[in-house]
Formats: structure tokens, C-alpha cells, sequence
């Protein structure tokens, strides 16, 4: 094997040598006997920051054409550029969102930061992944990382459950990811994706590799969070710790939503009147528990949790779609999502009282006097994900919807048009709060400058994107258009 | 060819002969002792097959580290054997039956595998002989050179586990006192006083 096979992997060879020297670095600093250990910390977190963006170059230097790697089961395309460039920017506004966080609850241990740039090593390798064992491997490393991150405030009672109960049931989905994977190689005779998208034109599936798909769905449904395979997310997010909640509410959700769309479109794709209603099912459902189950919530994670099993539906209606037009829109929205969920996160780590965090949508009353920047922002990111014009939000779901119409597919666009009705009345919920109701006990004045840097760069995107949407639209299009021709 | 197959009938005899006394000798640690000797018998009808490597690793993992460690099961832990073996002769009818049961189906999977069509062909399928590369040399470029994405992401997650259990479970504890050799050697001699003690008085 020559030096020329490993260039398509450079980014994440790049992160996997930082990675581990971070590690070193961590664990050769940490000379304190306390449990946490501020300096440290500060220290990894910061170069972590660095070695991500760092990768953001490097990925972007070897956008240009498709090119493979490791016999072929490492692929490196727009698609996967424009994804990998998204997790990145996602995991680096995780680890700034939760410095302030870890360090007032007595967590802030350097390994933090060492496991979310481990998980978007796994993410970055779930994305570029051309052969279903490279999948797996990436998706475990990945969702190791994340249960422990999710238990990562171990005196914490709800965070071990919440990370106990996503790793049984984590395993549980690898499961049957991994014997609808067995079902496809057995029926298909190999399992890479290059390989089985020449089978696959050749006529239609075998009864056995389409059960075999939709274990695979199944197991990749699960990641996504949707609908049914949904039960584990509203507790997760709700018992992990915020920061962290934050993290798992947008870089896994769009590396497994990416991974998601290149495996149903670039091996599976000719077999896409096969799978396409389980995908319609999975997408619908999602929708309506999206937004039927959170108007009963009293707590902000839980809620954003149902809001985040929304969102999966509505990317899942460009998958149902299966041309170009609906690949466009997954990576359109993915971008958004992105910037609305750290905006939105962001101004949930605001809401401390008496240094301590609070969660329940209650305790943001009155938030208009007190902190009336951060509440205006708030309401940005509501109005988005509800979908008001001229907002972002309502842009990403627009390309959506019509991409869908234009395939033909009616019924979906309404439910989903239906479903973004009945969900803005929980967004405006959270307005109303904040604008009309008042405090008996308002929230602690300190904001962090960084969370302030992020909820203003966050909220001027989503205000401002109607002027340039050129700026996400083309390279999404370029990026459908490289994963189709793939 | 006759040396191979008096190899085989020592090999396969041994084998059989140490299984037996695995189960009826009454000494435990006299079991495991007949245990290792069956592995290595084991060991040496899979070199008359061609599948040195398998040999090898029969003789590492289960020879090495699995037979060594039921030794010491055996010996760490204080189990009463004969209390065991008391109900032997009770479930021999039961065993004997599932015996039975094991040796009929192998039968049948032998016989089917003789009579179905192209049976012989398959069974040939099955372990193809590459010219000039031996089976340790094969998987090494399966593992090494074919596969080596995989293998370093198994690493990298094995890593990441091994953080994991750490960050998870690993705590200072601030209850117990522990050397620090750093310290008492920087521990300068003021804190230390040499006296001399007379015999038969104290200090």
C-alpha cells in the first residue's frame, strides 16, 4: 500500500494522531488531586477547538472530486465534504457550549473534550464510509464516545441512567443494524456500496436483501431518532448534561442522517420503490409524535428532544423523495438545523438560578426584562423551527416540501405542512412565556461572553439567510450532485 | 504417507484419551493438567492439516491463558468437586441421551454432506490452497494490508473504551494514605534524628 492510498483519509488520520496527542497531553498535565481539574481542561478544550478547525481546512483542500481509499471502502465526495465540514463546526461549538457548564457542576475533566473529537472522528468515518463494515466501525466508534459522554456527570443519578439506558439500547440498534448488514451480504455477496449499486441496477432485489434493508433502515432509524425507534431520545436528553444534550442534538443526528442518505441512495438507490414507503412510514410518524407529543412537555430538553424527532421527519421527506432535488434539501435543512440547534442550546445554557441550571420552560418567564437580548435571540430560533418566513427555518423546510411535490408525493408535503402547524404552537409557547408571562424569581444576570458570541452569529444567520442563500444552497446542490453521480 | 497417518492416530488417540480423564480424574487441578494436554494434541492434528496458524493460536490463547486461568479458578476458589460429582451416575441417562442426540445429527450432517450433489466440490470450496502463501501469511494481508482501515478503527475504539471505563469508573480516593517516593525523598534530614539507644534502657 502506497502513501497515495491514505491522502482521501487525511483529515481524519490528522484528527486520530491529534486525538490520541491530546490524550497525552491530558493525561501528562494532570498533576491535581481534585476531580476536576480547570486548567487542563481550558487547555484541551482549547487546542480541540483548534485540531477541528484545523480539519475543516484540510477537508475542504480535498473537496474537489471523488476519490477512494483502502480498497474501497473509504469514500471522500462533495457529499461527504459538506457533511464532514458540518459535523466539524457542530462538535466545535459543543465543546465551547459546555466550558461554562462542566466547570460550575465540578465535571470539567480534559477527557470531555477528548471524547466528543473522538466521536467526530467516528462520525467523519460514518460519513465517508463506502463498504457496510466501514459504517459500523465508525457509527460504534462514534456512539461509544457519546455513551459516555452522555454519563459524563457520574455523581449525577439521571446522567448515568441516561447514558446506562442509550448504551443498552444503542447496542440493541447495532444489533439489528448488523444483521440486516449480515442479511445483505448473504443475499448480495458483498458489502460495498460501489458493488451493490451495480447489482442493484440490474433488476430488482431479492426478497432477502430488501428484509436485509430494512434491518439496516431499522438500525440506522434508531440513530436518527426517529419514529419508532425514538423512545430512548426524550430521556437521554433529558437526564445527559445540557452541554452534552446540545452536542447529541445535532453533530450525530446530521453524521447519521448524512450516513443515513448515502447508504439508501448510493448502494440502495436503484432499489428505491422497495423501501421508499418504510422511509414514507418512518418520516410521517415522525412528524406527527414530533410535534403531538411535545406540546404536553414541561421541560425545555424534553421538548427540544420531541422538537429535534420533528426535524428527523421532515429531513427523512427528502429522503422518501430519493432524486437529486430531495438530497439538496436533507443537506439545505442539515445546515439550518445546525444553526437554529446551537443557537437554541446556547440560550437554554443561559437559564441558571443561583448558579445552578434549570429546564423547565416555566423558568423562562420573564426572560424579555432580564436578559432581553438572549430572549429576543430565543425567539429567533423558535420562529425558525416553527418555519416563519422570512427566517431560515421556513427556507429549509421550503426545499423540502417542494422537492417532494414535485415527485409526486402530495401526501407527505400536506402532513408535513399539517404537522409544522400544530408544532408552532409549542415554539410560540416558549415566546409567550418569555414575552407575557413575569418571573416570581428571574434567572442570574452573568452570561458568558462565548455563549453570547454564538447566540448572536447563530441568530444573525438565521435572520440574514434570505438575503444570501446562495452561500448553503449551492454547495448543497453541488454536494446532492456529487452523491448522485457516485 | 504412513508417517502422517500414525501422526494422526497418536495425535487423535491422545486426544481422545486425555478428554476422557479431563472428566474422570478426581483431582481438579489433575483435569486441567489433562485439559492442556488435550489442547495440545488438538494443536498438533490441525499442523496435520495444514492449519499451522490455528495451531499456534490454539496453543497461545487456550493453552496459554485460557487453561492457566482455569487453574487458577481452581485453585483460588474452594469448590467441593466430590459434592459436584455426587449426582453423576443420577444424570447419566439424561447426558447420554444428549450425547446420543449430538452424535445422530452429526451423522446426518456428514452423511447429507456426502450425498447432495457437487458435495465434494464444496467441501474443496471450502479451504482453497493458495500457491506459495501460507495461512498465517494470508490472513496477515487480509488483517494488515487488506483490511487495515478496520483494523486501526478497531483500535481507535478499543481506546475509546478503555477512556470510557476510566473517565467512568476511575476516582481518587481520599480516604487512604499512599507512598509518594517522590516526597520522602525530598524529605530533608531535619525531620529525621539518629540516637543513640543504650542497651537495656529505652529513649
Amino acid at each position: 500500500m502506497s502513501i497515495d492510498q491514505i491522502i482521501p483519509a487525511l483529515p481524519e488520520v490528522f484528527v486520530a494522531c491529534m486525538v490520541m496527542a491530546l490524550l497525552m497531553l491530558g493525561v501528562f498535565q494532570k498533576g491535581a488531586l481534585a476531580d476536576q481539574d480547570v486548567k487542563s481542561f481550558r487547555l484541551i478544550s482549547g487546542l480541540s477547538v483548534g485540531v477541528l478547525g484545523l480539519t475543516v481546512l484540510l477537508v475542504v483542500m480535498l473537496a474537489d472530486r471523488q476519490l477512494m481509499a483502502f480498497n474501497n471502502m473509504f469514500v471522500v465526495d462533495g457529499f461527504a465534504t459538506y457533511a464532514k465540514v458540518l459535523v466539524l463546526i457542530a462538535s466545535a461549538a459543543a465543546i465551547v457550549l459546555s466550558a461554562g457548564y462542566l466547570e460550575r457542576h465540578g465535571v470539567a475533566r480534559f477527557e470531555y473534550a477528548v471524547l466528543v473529537v473522538f466521536a467526530t472522528l467516528g462520525m467523519m468515518m460514518m460519513i465517508s464510509a463506502n463498504d457496510l463494515i466501514s459504517l459500523y466501525m465508525g457509527l460504534e466508534m462514534q456512539s461509544l464516545s457519546l455513551y459516555v459522554v452522555a454519563a459524563f456527570q457520574r455523581e449525577d443519578q439521571r446522567s448515568t441512567e441516561a447514558g446506562l439506558k442509550y448504551f443498552v439500547l444503542g447496542a440493541l440498534a447495532s444489533g439489528m443494524l448488523l444483521y440486516g448488514a449480515s442479511l445483505v451480504y448473504g443475499f448480495a455477496g458483498t458489502t460495498n456500496f460501489s458493488v451493490l449499486a451495480d447489482l442493484l441496477k440490474g433488476g430488482a432485489p431479492s426478497v432477502g436483501l430488501v428484509v436485509g434493508i430494512v434491518f439496516v433502515v431499522a438500525g440506522l432509524a434508531f440513530k436518527v431518532s426517529a419514529v419508532p425507534f425514538h423512545m430512548w431520545t426524550p430521556d437521554v436528553y433529558e437526564g445527559a448534561p445540557t452541554p452534552v444534550t446540545a452536542f447529541f442534538s445535532v453533530a450525530p443526528k446530521i453524521a447519521a442522517l448524512a450516513l443515513f442518505t448515502r447508504v439508501m441512495m448510493e448502494p440502495f438507490g436503484d432499489a428505491a420503490d422497495s423501501w421508499r414507503q418504510v422511509i414514507i412510514f418512518v418520516s410521517v410518524a415522525s412528524m406527527v409524535l414530533g410535534a403531538v407529543a411535545a406540546v404536553a412537555q414541561r421541560n425545555i430538553k424534553r421538548l427540544m428532544a420531541y422538537s429535534s424527532i420533528g426535524h428527523v421527519g421532515y429531513v427523512l421527506i427528502g429522503l422518501c423523495v430519493a432524486n437529486e432535488a430531495g438530497v439538496r434539501g436533507i443537506l439545505v435543512y442539515l445546515a439550518i438545523y445546525l444553526v437554529m440547534n446551537v443557537g437554541a442550546f446556547a440560550c437554554i445554557l443561559c437559564m441558571k438560578r443561583g448558579d445552578r441550571m434549570v429546564e423547565q420552560i416555566s423558568d423562562l418567564a420573564g426572560m424579555s426584562k432580564t436578559h432581553p437580548m438572549i430572549a429576543f435571540a430565543l425567539l429567533v430560533f423558535m420562529f425558525s423551527m416553527a418555519g416563519v418566513p422570512p427566517l431560515a427555518g421556513f427556507f429549509a423546510k421550503l426545499y423540502i416540501f417542494w422537492a417532494a411535490i414535485d415527485a409526486g408525493l402530495v401526501g407527505v408535503a400536506v402532513i408535513g405542512v399539517l404537522t409544522s402547524v400544530i408544532g408552532a404552537f409549542y415554539y410560540l409557547r416558549i415566546v409567550r412565556v418569555m414575552y407575557f408571562e413575569d418571573a416570581e424569581d428571574p434567572l442570574d444576570a452573568g452570561v458568558s461572553r462565548e455563549l453570547k458570541i454564538l447566540i448572536g452569529v447563530a441568530a444573525f444567520i438565521i435572520c440574514f439567510f434570505f438575503i444570501q442563500p446562495n452561500l448553503i444552497l449551492e454547495p448543497a446542490a453541488a454536494a446532492a450532485k456529487a452523491l448522485l453521480a457516485g | 504417507m504412513i508417517v502422517g497417518a500414525l501422526a494422526f492416530y497418536m495425535f487423535a488417540f491422545v486426544t481422545v484419551a486425555a478428554g476422557v480423564l479431563v472428566i474422570s480424574s478426581r483431582n481438579p487441578v489433575h483435569s486441567v493438567l489433562f485439559l492442556i494436554l488435550a489442547f495440545f494434541n488438538s494443536a498438533g492434528l490441525f499442523v496435520l492439516l495444514g492449519a499451522e496458524f490455528l495451531a499456534m493460536i490454539l496453543v497461545v490463547v487456550y493453552v496459554g491463558a485460557v487453561a492457566v486461568l482455569f487453574m487458577f479458578v481452581v485453585m483460588m476458589l474452594d469448590i467441593n468437586f466430590t459434592a459436584l460429582r455426587s449426582g453423576f451416575l443420577q444424570y447419566l441417562p439424561l447426558g447420554g441421551l444428549v450425547g446420543l442426540i449430538l452424535l445422530a445429527e452429526l451423522l446426518v450432517v456428514a452423511g447429507g454432506w456426502q450425498s447432495i450433489a457437487g458435495g465434494a466440490k464444496m467441501a474443496q470450496a471450502a479451504a482453497p490452497l493458495a500457491k506459495g502463501v501460507t495461512n498465517t501469511h494470508a490472513l496477515g494481508q487480509l488483517i494488515y494490508t487488506h483490511n487495515v482501515y478496520l483494523f486501526q478503527a478497531a483500535g481507535l475504539i478499543l481506546l475509546v473504551a478503555m477512556i470510557g471505563a476510566i473517565v467512568l469508573t476511575h476516582r481518587r480516593r481520599v480516604d487512604v494514605k499512599r507512598q509518594r517516593i517522590a516526597d520522602q525523598n525530598a524529605r530533608g534530614t531535619d525531620t529525621v534524628e539518629v540516637r543513640k539507644v543504650e542497651v537495656g534502657k529505652g529513649i
